[in-house]
């Protein structure tokens, strides 16, 4: 009899979420602002990954002949001082700024998510050090705390995306934290307690499900974060080093040659600008569909 | 705000400044090599990388070089030497930090400028062609990048108008002139993108004020509906524009080390990147504790002056 209960149990409930899931999938692709940054955001993914196909040149072939060349048919977003075709460089630094704003808020979002669960289910001592902890890395200026795990990791695309990672961990725990608090003294928590799940799984299997929405909005917005943080790192200097075409470093090269050729610093200001804005907006849309409450 | 509220707020605050003092003082322990052969070069001999290692305290076990150096700091304001110039850090601390808190300060007082006016016109008619603008405004400015606003606005006013200087820094003893004509681009690059942000909020709080019942009376008695606003609404929205303000010196506090940095502005931002670059680790230290410190200390203060604005937050 009590078989039959538990067995029934979980379909009704699956049904239940399944149609909960459709209807907001449903409300988010209704939603103005999720609709117009997923555009953004597909399409610069794209660029991202079949960019290399669809630079027409090669993003560090020089042509000395050709140097500070203003837009044009053949270079429509221009040249640079060694006559490199700006935009196969922005279209190939797509893809290196996708790459670390993904692995970075990959990095920080695990860490943080498990960090938050850890403090928000358990409690005590634990919620007390981890909280602590958090507070501790909250206090430094994001950018000069990357550029401090910088001094300590030395430059290059690996390190800033471990930098990037760190700088984003209190965000995503504290977040975290605070949604699970919202659900841990709920029923079905409470019912899986009693039903004697040990609570690594009922924190998997429970509470992070019901968690999520926060947590997805705060990765949206931490890429958009990610991406300013890597090109803010690479113009300094310290992210991708020459001569590979990172938005950044375009940006920091252009800088030189602004009033000679303002196109060198304009169109890779604008892709990070464009990235930017895309999962911001996403973020933002998302905010409203899935965690209406902190819409404030 | 009762005093056990404040002593427990101060208690935190301690906390995260031993936190923010021990994860600071980590940073010459971490980084590979020994800072001494950052002094003397990598054609140095291991004998005198070791004997200036041992003259700079660093052969000493790790909880004593803490303990000197921290107490260097509390105690005589000392930050050390910097290893490159040998000088005392202090001494570049003193003219760089009040250029930093002017830059701060003039960069959210234009960020402010920008969020109340834009916010509280947006909450008055929401959904009208102003309010739209200003959410365009916002969001663009959240996701422009500072360091390319910054050059852009260089290549503006800087180079092509040539109204005003593309960087550096005029202290007020050369002038008010010189002085304003030097803060306004960096200053102005802060501040529009923390006031963008800032009138997303500024916006909210009014909404949420406009809503109430005694607006509505205020109101309905045939207030001035200027005086409506001045009186009822923003006195009660202030509250929350504190509170943003608090929260926003995160943003604004990271802008200002990149600002610095296109702008050459001679500041603690600008002085840690250089400092990285130099490896002049010592330098970085001071730069990142003074930092964090200010940050831990302006969030103590907006804990503090929201629960003074309203009594019942300290015991939620």
């Amino acid at each position: 009899m009590s078989g039959a209960t538990v067995a029934t149990a979980p379909d009704a409930r699956d049904t239940e979420e399944a149609t909960g899931r459709r209807s907001l999938v449903r409300r988010a692709l209704r939603h103005p602002l999720v609709v117009t940054g997923s555009i953004i955001v597909l399409a610069l993914a794209v660029v991202a990954v079949f960019g290399h196909w669809l630079a027409p040149f090669d993003p560090t072939a020089m042509d000395f002949t050709a140097r500070f060349a203003p837009p044009s048919l053949a270079h429509p977003f221009g040249t640079d001082d060694f006559g490199r075709d700006v935009f196969s460089r922005v279209l190939y630094g797509a893809a290196v700024s996708f790459e670390v704003a993904f692995i970075a808020v990959g990095i920080s979002g695990s860490v943080g998510v498990l960090l938050g669960l850890l403090a928000g289910f358990l409690g005590g001592w634990l919620d007390e050090l981890i909280m602590r902890v958090m507070d501790v890395l909250f206090a430094f200026p994001a950018v000069l705390l990357a550029i401090t795990v910088m001094a300590i990791l030395g430059r290059g695309v690996g390190n800033a995306m471990i930098a990037i990672a760190i700088v984003y961990i209190p965000i995503f725990a504290r977040v975290t934290r605070g949604a699970v608090i919202s659900v841990r003294g709920r029923e079905f928590v409470t019912a899986a307690r009693a039903m004697g799940q040990g609570p690594w799984r009922i924190m998997l299997r429970h509470i992070l499900p019901n968690a999520l929405g926060p947590i997805i909005v705060q990765t949206s917005l931490s890429l958009a974060f990610a991406i300013l943080a890597e090109a803010a790192l690479s113009f300094f200097g310290l992210g991708t080093q020459p001569p590979a075409p990172s938005w950044g470093r375009m940006l920091s090269e252009g800088r030189s040659f602004l009033h000679q050729a303002p196109w060198m610093g304009i169109f890779p200001g604008l892709a990070i600008m464009a990235s930017v804005l895309g999962f911001n907006l996403l973020g933002d849309g998302l905010r409203d569909v899935l965690d209406p409450r902190s819409n404030r | 705000m009762s005093v056990r509220y404040l002593l427990q707020r101060l208690g935190t605050l301690l906390l995260v400044l031993f936190g923010v003092s021990i994860l600071t003082f980590s940073i010459i322990p971490l980084v590979p090599g020994s800072p001494a052969r950052v002094t003397l070069g990598v054609q140095a001999t291991d004998a005198s990388v070791a004997a200036l290692e041992h003259s700079m305290g660093l052969d000493r076990p790790l909880p004593v070089q803490y303990w000197s150096w921290v107490t260097g700091i509390v105690l005589h304001g000392d930050f050390g030497k910097s290893l490159i110039s040998g000088k005392p850090i202090t001494e570049q601390v003193r003219h760089r930090l009040p250029a930093t808190l002017i830059l701060a300060f003039t960069a959210l007082l234009i960020g402010l400028l920008i969020a109340v006016p834009s916010g509280i016109v947006s909450a008055l008619r929401p959904g009208s062609a102003r309010d739209l603008a200003v959410s365009l405004m916002s969001q663009i400015g959240v996701s422009i990048p500072d360091f390319w606003l910054g050059i852009l606005l260089i290549l503006f006013f800087a180079q092509v108008l040539h109204w005003l200087p593309s960087s550096g820094y005029a202290p007020l003893s050369e002038g008010l002139g010189a002085y304003l004509r030097h803060i306004l681009l960096p200053a102005a690059t802060a501040g529009v993108i923390s006031g963008s942000i800032m009138a997303r909020f500024v916006r909210s709080a009014m909404m949420e004020v406009l809503g109430n019942d005694y607006v509505r009376t205020a109101r309905a008695k045939g207030l001035d509906p200027r005086r409506v606003i001045g009186k009822h609404v923003l006195r009660n929205a202030a509250i929350t524009i504190v509170t943003i303000v608090g929260l926003q010196m995160a943003t604004l506090l990271s802008s200002v080390v990149v600002v610095e940095i296109i702008f050459a502005w001679p500041g603690l931002g600008s002085m840690a990147l250089n400092a990285t670059l130099q490896r002049d680790y010592p330098v970085l230290q001071a730069s990142v504790l003074l930092f964090a410190t200010s940050f831990a200390v302006i969030n103590l203060l907006t804990d503090l002056s929201y629960v003074l604005l309203d009594p019942s937050l300290e015991y939620a």
